[in-house]
């Protein structure tokens, strides 16, 4: 296998605690090697290495976005999982987590496998998440030892919650035993039938019927208390895609008390805020529905004290024909695997002041841990040579027309981004060069 | 009278979906409102084979995903008095019910020649969709819970003739010192949306009157102006003018209400009529629920106008389709005289007692 040199670039690796110069050398889909500019150009030289100059260039390890949905199997009109993978290595990712919601539900050893074969052609590493229950018809559990086996590093009903209180239960106890994280999509759906936007002021003007904030934290707060009688099992939970402060306040409190509760926001989620929908756009629409400007600013806060343990898209294609419909009618979900980086760096780095070490753990570092994937998320010696390499003041602009997905419904068409991604490297391989 | 510079106003002021949309009232400047009633008028004061040359041969499509009497017939009627074709496509007997999306069905119109396609859909914000996807003027005629827009209009057309008020005053005081009263299951009504949105904008107060169930604290927030008062007799008794509203059990999803107890504090009945609201107006912009929100003995008694309002749906509509055709208005091919205004409206024995 080949050798790549990284050299003169600013290496950020929040694992090893280290914001400074320096040279990486990648071997055999590993981090081989990291020094002081300069000192491995030997080393490079003898093991034929190919060099990629990183001068003014940030490089961390790979992102990892651990909520896609890349469709396959069964909608590869929206997404295949080797277009959702290129636009992965697009936006800097290295490691995506794939959603079981595809045709059929990924709730066997065998789609979870077939998620993973080389056939697929895959940019970026693929970890299934599969379902938590069969069908995810919220009735009966999976088999977590085979399917972790098989390589699947949670499960989740996402877009379907378990709302029935013994199944969640037995949900938390039999994934504890498998060692594996239950991922909710925090919605009681008993409280949102019809609904297509956040419920406000907003969505009574617009004639929509809204969906309540105590729709996520109602569900939010009743999976912490069955967390709370598992305590001692190591049972952990991790809330979806977070999206009102209502929810992150009782995950505050569960993690006070000691529980072992972690969650995730979306870029939408701090970025943009219901009046994104205005007239009626579909790409304003997705699940959890953007908020009130007091949730947005609930959700950047809890990024900067650290209460939200990570950043991840739900990257959520869907075709043209589907989204150009009635609001209502429209299904729901943005791409944001191309566009999260540069969201993120815009937003927290340059406006919020945060440090890049701190956003590439958001990003990289700590879901990585999270879903525990082991040699990701870091560029420690002998870590998967997942690398990204970006310039993080280049400005750009993105546009929809130039996605490497199969579908191009984002809120962000024409939006001019901070941040731009010049190569990512996945296990050693060069999976995407940008000018 | 007919300042023809002033009606053309109504056409270079930008609306959503295109200048000559109408899909919100709020997408109307104050004096696009003026303009369209001044409009109304003179079209309907125009003896009846000149105004057919107007828009004659023009092509509207009339496009119903709902069911409707009033305004599908107004429309139709209004775009065939300016001498219009139409065509009616509705939800039952065409592709629609074979799956045909509503872009598709709004392109296949356009490939007919609609230039005009007036709309009534289901779900909220479908008329921005079609006026998105075709690029042709739409007319707004109720989507969803959302809006109905031309409603809104030819009700402020009635009470101005019932309180006879001009309608050529500066558009901010058309209806100043007048309260209104909307009274009923406003959560589902688009009409009591635009007309919540549309009236405060000329002067009126607006008090909102209903159980919370069909009238959440948030109504409120639609915008300046209004008040929200859950006594229906004291609402009534601020109100000149009082419009019921009626419950729209086809929408309603996991709201109980006791029909009893609604009956009970928000009917309008000749004793309720005759203690807190003497001299009030009575509008519903119906269809009526007879003995539920309104008593007959209210609505076909004196200080009722609800046929003014269906009457006065034709004139709006043909402004409204007028100014989606033809954005500058020329003095009338056939125009006999200057119309005089309120010339043949509203018939004097059904007039309010105001």
């Amino acid at each position: 296998m080949s050798s790549i040199l990284i050299r003169g670039g600013r290496v950020v690796d929040p694992s090893a605690g280290i914001d400074a110069a320096r040279d990486l050398l990648l071997k055999d889909g590993r981090v081989a090697a990291m020094e002081s500019p300069g000192k491995l150009a030997a080393a490079a030289k003898q093991a034929g290495a190919e060099i990629v100059e990183a001068g003014g260039l940030v490089v961390a390890p790979g992102l990892v976005d651990i909520h896609v949905h890349l469709r396959e199997p069964g909608q590869g009109y929206k997404e295949t999982i080797a277009s959702g993978t290129a636009a992965a290595a697009a936006g800097g990712f290295t490691t995506v987590c794939a959603m079981p919601n595809t045709i059929p539900v990924n709730d066997s050893v065998e789609t979870t496998r077939w998620m993973q074969g080389a056939e697929r052609n895959a940019s970026a590493r693929v970890f299934p998440i599969a379902a938590a229950t069969r069908g995810s018809m919220g009735e009966a559990l999976t088999e977590y030892g085979s399917l972790k086996a098989a390589g699947a590093v949670a499960v989740s009903d996402d877009g379907k919650p378990i709302l029935g209180e013994a199944i969640m239960h037995q949900a938390l106890a039999a994934a504890a035993r498998a060692g594996l994280p239950v991922i909710q999509h925090a919605e009681d759906t008993r409280m949102t039938g019809g609904c297509s936007m956040n419920a406000g002021a907003l969505a009574f003007r617009l004639g929509l019927r809204g969906m309540p904030v105590a729709a996520e934290a109602g569900l939010v707060e009743r999976d912490l208390r069955l967390l709370a009688e598992l305590k001692g099992g190591r049972a952990h939970l991790h809330v979806a895609h977070l999206s009102t402060a209502a929810a992150l306040d009782a995950v505050r409190r569960a993690r006070r008390n000691g529980l072992h509760v972690t969650c995730e926001v979306a870029p939408h989620h701090f970025v943009l805020t219901e009046n994104a929908v205005g007239e009626y756009d579909t790409n304003a629409k997705m699940n959890p529905p953007l908020r009130a400007e007091s949730d947005r600013k609930a959700m950047l806060e809890g990024l900067l004290d650290g209460s939200i343990d990570c950043i991840a898209t739900d990257h959520a294609p869907h075709a043209a024909h589907e989204k150009e419909q009635e609001f209502e009618r429209a299904p729901n979900g943005i791409t944001g695997l191309e566009s999260a980086l540069g969201l993120t760096l815009d937003l927290l780095h340059r406006k919020h002041k945060v440090s890049l070490s701190r956003l590439i753990t958001l990003l990289s570092t700590q879901p990585a841990n999270l879903l525990n994937l082991k040699g990701r998320g870091s560029l420690m010696v002998g870590a998967f040579a997942d690398v990204v390499l970006f310039d993080p003041a280049a400005e750009w602009t993105f546009r929809v027309a130039d996605t490497k997905s199969k579908s191009t419904n984002s809120p962000f068409d024409g939006w001019t981004m901070r941040g731009k991604v010049r190569v990512t490297i996945s296990e050693g391989r060069v999976v995407f060069r940008g000018e | 009278m007919l300042p023809s510079a002033a009606l053309s106003a109504v056409a270079t002021s930008s609306t959503t979906g295109g200048s000559r949309s109408l899909l919100s009232v709020s997408s109307l400047a104050v004096q696009d409102v003026s303009a369209i009633l001044r409009l109304a008028t003179l079209l309907e004061g125009e003896e009846p084979v000149a105004r057919a040359l107007r828009l004659a041969r023009r092509r509207v499509a009339l496009l119903f995903y709902e069911s409707s009497t009033r305004t599908r017939t107004s429309f139709e009627l209004a775009a065939k008095g300016l001498g219009a074709d139409t065509a009616l496509i509705s939800s039952q007997s065409s592709s629609i019910e074979k799956g045909e999306s509503l872009k598709d069905t709004g392109i296949t119109l356009r490939a007919l020649g609609a230039e005009c396609i007036i709309l009534r859909h289901l779900s909220s914000g479908a008329p921005y969709l079609l006026a998105r996807a075709t690029g042709l003027p739409v007319l707004n005629a109720g989507d969803g819970m959302h809006e109905h827009p031309s409603q809104a209009l030819l009700d402020l057309r009635t009470m101005l003739s019932a309180l006879n008020r001009p309608e050529d005053t500066a558009g901010e005081t058309l209806l100043a010192g007048i309260t209104v009263c909307i009274v009923g299951d406003i959560l589902h009504s688009r009409v009591a949306r635009s007309n919540a949105l549309l009236l405060p904008r000329l002067g009126a107060r607006v008090v909102l009157s209903g159980p919370p169930a069909l009238l959440p604290d948030l109504a409120q927030e639609l915008g300046p102006g209004l008040t929200i008062e859950r006594d229906f007799d004291r609402a009534l008794k601020q109100s000149q003018i009082v419009m019921m509203l009626r419950i729209q059990k086809e929408r309603l999803t996991g709201v109980h209400i006791d029909l009893d107890e609604y009956t009970a504090r928000y009917q309008l009945h000749r004793e309720r009529l005759r203690t807190s609201g003497p001299q009030a107006i009575v509008m519903h912009p119906g269809p009526m629920i007879r003995g539920l929100e309104i008593t007959s003995d209210v609505a076909d008694g004196p200080q009722s106008v609800i046929e003014q309002q269906v009457r006065n749906g034709v004139a709006i509509r043909m402004a409204l389709i007028h100014r989606a055709l033809e954005p500058a208005v020329q003095p009338g091919p056939g125009r006999k005289s200057a119309p005089v205004r309120g010339a043949k409206r509203s018939p004097a024995k059904k007039r309010g007692d105001v």
